[in-house]
């Protein structure tokens, strides 16, 4: 019993020290610009375009359903130009963000984990070595850097998407006019509500992408190993994503 | 030239290298074999740093590889070449963007790097497949590949990591041929890590077995030939007694 704990806690030192270690690495090949800054644009297409469908996706059916739970729960309560408000707050506050993050978790992470997962096992990454190119630089810096951008485009988007598809439903379902919903979305606005959104999403991104990157270059095991790096790596993004964004209400709110 | 002095490595419980010791002589083609899952790999890992020993050192042109800064490991791999066991090409680029990449990191010209493009693949026979992806290649057309991606580096050491294994023996003739050309053309150093034995004897100036992580014998081919060790002729007879004894033996392979 005892030993089990022992060694379940020197494996969690280890890999705290690993995970120092690698951010360590990061933080240095931020230095080779010249071999970063070509694949971070490919990797922000990837990561940022290509993204877009899932996300808009989600943000029209949750602007739509919030706006019903609204009306649902207003409804005789307070005056339903709450609606837009209601809306507006938790689209930007926290579904945008977390609902992308958690999407994006799934599709970025487990993209990231298997693709250097595979180069991994098959000894792409030594040969990149070989070739006198830093992994580092070649292969982690992009994919994070492009995360940690465009997570937040992809979520503002999401935001303005789902506002207007709460907003349609408003008018086409319930029995409210584009006047009382701005009303309602303009009422207790801050700008704070846009950049808190943001920010939390610019640190989804990262860590989605460096907990990607992680897993998939301490794959081993073959085809097997890659799969369960890959669903390790989107289980953890996950959670990192919703232990952030109770971080980010402790301080910021 | 290459030097392994007495070095050591383990993997957890599994002692893979244990007292290591190999001299490389320039101008030269030095074969290392061994049984499968010897550390034949491992130690070859350890001349571009993609391992660092336990105990001991590898010198490359008297630098001690595993004390080298980022920066001195980045000079010393642009003078090595590696070719991989299964090539190691990346899937998601051409054969010709495979070639190109280490070119690139050395700030070549592009049209220097077009010219070295087709000459590599020339040599190893493959002109006419710039624009074609690794799946689309058969094992020994990867492998032809991953030789001309080493050696479009011009480097002084090519180091060949098990070269025909999986392939049929006309293919492993080939590459053989291939192997023997890139030396004769380019003078470089080559260290060789096999169990393909009619390769050795083709390719090798020198060959050295290795056995329970260390040296065992080293000489020339005729030496090997005509040795009287028991291990090392057995394994170069391919006979199988005592095999699980002469092995040493290795539950667990690596790589």
């Amino acid at each position: 019993m005892y030993r089990v704990v022992a060694d379940r806690f020197y494996a969690s030192l280890t890999a705290i020290g690993r995970t120092g270690q690698f951010v360590s690495d990061f933080m240095r090949s931020l230095r080779d610009v010249r071999v970063w800054a070509g694949l971070t644009a490919i990797q922000m297409r990837k990561i940022g375009v290509q993204s877009l469908p899932i996300a808009l996706f989600i943000a029209v059916f949750t602007g739509m359903v919030l706006a019903l739970l609204a009306s649902y729960t207003l409804t005789g309560a307070v005056p339903i130009y709450f609606v837009g408000t209601m809306v507006g707050k938790a689209i930007m506050i926290e579904l945008a963000p977390v609902l992308v993050g958690l999407a994006l978790a799934g599709r970025i992470g487990a993209n990231i984990a298997a693709e250097l997962g595979t180069m991994r096992v098959t000894e792409q990454v030594d040969a990149l070595e070989t070739l006198a190119y830093d992994p580092q630089s070649y292969l982690v810096v992009p994919r994070v850097l492009a995360a940690t951008l465009m997570f937040p485009v992809v979520v503002a988007l999401s935001m303005g998407v789902g506002i207007i598809s709460g907003w349609l439903t408003a008018l086409g379902l319930l029995d409210l006019s584009t006047v009382e919903f701005v009303k309602g979305l303009r009422l207790f606005y801050e700008f704070k509500d846009v950049w808190y959104g943001l920010v939390k999403s610019m640190s989804f991104g990262f860590v989605v992408a460096l907990i990607g990157c992680i897993r998939g270059l301490n794959a081993e095991g073959g085809a097997e190993g890659v799969g369960r790096t890959t669903m390790r790596a989107v289980v953890m993004g996950s959670q990192a994503i919703l232990v952030l964004d109770a971080f980010w209400a402790v301080v910021l709110l | 030239m290459i030097v392994f002095n007495d070095v050591y490595k383990s993997f957890g419980p599994k002692k893979v290298l244990q007292g290591y010791s190999l001299e490389i002589p320039d101008g030269q083609t030095t074969v290392v074999i061994g049984y499968s899952g010897t550390g034949k790999s491992v130690a070859l890992k350890h001349v571009v740093g993609l391992l660092d020993p336990d105990a001991g050192e590898v010198v490359v042109d008297e630098q001690v590889v595993h004390e080298l800064d980022r920066d001195g490991l980045v000079e010393l791999r642009s003078k090595i070449g590696f070719v991989f066991q299964f090539a190691a090409l990346f899937d998601s680029m051409t054969v010709r963007e495979n070639i190109a990449l280490g070119l690139k990191r050395q700030e070549v010209p592009q049209r220097e790097i077009d010219e070295r493009t087709h000459e590599s693949l020339a040599l190893v026979d493959m002109e006419g497949s710039e624009d074609r992806y690794p799946i689309e290649l058969s094992g020994g057309m990867r492998k032809r590949v991953g030789i001309a991606r080493a050696i479009a580096l011009r480097p002084r050491y090519l180091l060949y990591d098990e070269p025909t294994s999986g392939l049929d023996p006309v293919t492993s003739a080939v590459i053989n041929g291939v192997m023997v050309r890139a030396r004769e053309k380019l003078g470089v150093t080559g260290l060789v890590v096999t169990h393909d034995m009619n390769s050795a004897y083709a390719i090798g100036d020198r060959i050295a077995m290795l056995y329970k992580g260390m040296i065992r014998q080293v000489g020339t081919v005729d030496q090997i030939q005509r040795t009287h060790d028991p291990i090392v002729r057995q394994f170069i007879e391919g006979r199988p007694e005592g095999a699980n004894d002469a092995e040493g033996l290795n539950t667990q392979a690596v790589s």
